[in-house]
């Protein structure tokens, strides 16, 4: 029993490891754009520290760069990190109850480490699973942003080794088993079309919020079960 | 931009999206929640996890984000449902779309 836990930890560390991986090439993307947009040297780096979310970052050099006001570039940051809400309710369990716990974790909490944490059954594995993967991609993103914003343009277009397609992919594999129970079926899909069609209309991280509308249906559909399990 | 304009930014946008992440974990301390309602929270993330992944695998920006990266993301779909390693279902999604880009495919 102990061997197959010990293994399935080195194979969680060793995925996590590769998320990790994936992920510092984009930060060395990310330092590499800000810096040849013509942001000072600092300033990918001190985002990366004090922000830490990939999406919101590249939102917000885009916008200044493109000659965009800070104002909007600073809200259509935090649109895009409205998301980070619900994700804390979800997974707050995990961070136990100690102030400084709770304070680091917050920082850690990104799309990946709460995908990898939900993906786990028992407590003490999402535990494991959402430090390291918070602490690792920490360290990993914030590596590959001084790497790309010192080595310049390097590497700007990530796109090329199909990084672009990984994040979507890394989140998916973690997703999957969830969707192996019945109920989360339905309320994904409304939530996935309701976000989709509302992409084209809407400023960026808007849609994916909107489809928490999917969740609607979830209570409407688990009333009855809960009813026979009691 | 001068340098104190984009220190204050980065200082407002750091400090709101940290409030969006500690929010989360006290109030929900705070609030003695049923167990409805603590699988409706991992429901709303679980949600909002596959409207990421469909938003970003399909869409750049306001548009269609091509074929490329759909067709990786699809391939990873496929090889994830029948259980393949992770780190096997990564590294398809990335070469399936680095691959389609080399050959022209956008």
């Amino acid at each position: 029993m102990r061997s197959i836990w010990r293994t399935l930890d080195r194979d969680l560390a060793r995925d996590i490891g590769l998320v990790c991986l994936a992920d510092c090439l984009v930060g060395v993307s990310y330092g590499a754009i800000a810096v040849s947009s013509g942001f000072p040297l600092w300033l990918p780096m001190l985002m990366s520290l004090l922000v830490f979310a990939g999406a919101s970052q590249f939102m917000f050099i885009g916008i200044v760069a493109a000659g965009g006001n800070p104002f909007a570039a600073v809200l259509a940051g935090l649109l895009a990190n409205a998301r980070h809400l619900p994700f804390g309710f979800a997974i707050g369990d995990v961070l136990g109850k100690r102030w400084t716990a709770r304070l680091a974790g917050s920082h850690l909490m990104i799309d990946e480490s709460v995908a990898f944490a939900l993906a786990q059954r028992e407590a003490h594995r999402r535990r494991a699973a959402y430090w390291a993967c918070g602490i690792g991609l920490f360290a990993c993103w914030n590596i590959g942003v001084v790497g790309g914003a010192y080595a310049g343009t390097a590497i700007s277009d990530t796109d090329v080794f199909g990084l672009d397609a990984a994040f979507p992919a890394v989140l998916l594999a973690l997703v999957l088993p969830s969707l192996r129970d019945k109920a989360a079926r339905l309320p994904v899909l409304i939530g996935v079309l309701v976000a989709l069609a509302a992409t084209p209309f809407l400023p960026a991280g808007l849609p994916v919020l909107l489809a928490l509308a999917g969740v609607l249906a979830g209570v409407a559909a688990k009333e009855p079960e809960l009813e026979e399990a009691r | 931009m001068d340098g104190v304009e984009l220190l204050i930014a980065t200082g407002v946008l750091a400090l709101g999206t940290f409030a969006f992440r500690f929010a989360g974990p006290v109030l929900r301390s705070r609030v003695k929640l049923t167990p409805k309602a603590e699988r409706l929270m991992a429901l709303a993330a679980v949600v909002l996890l596959a409207a990421l992944v469909a938003v970003s695998a399909l869409t750049e920006g306001h548009g269609f984000a091509g074929i490329a990266r759909p067709a990786g993301v699809l391939v990873a779909g496929v090889l994830a449902w029948r259980k393949a390693p992770f780190a096997l279902v990564v590294v398809a999604a990335a070469a399936t779309a680095a691959l389609l880009r080399l050959a022209g495919v956008p």
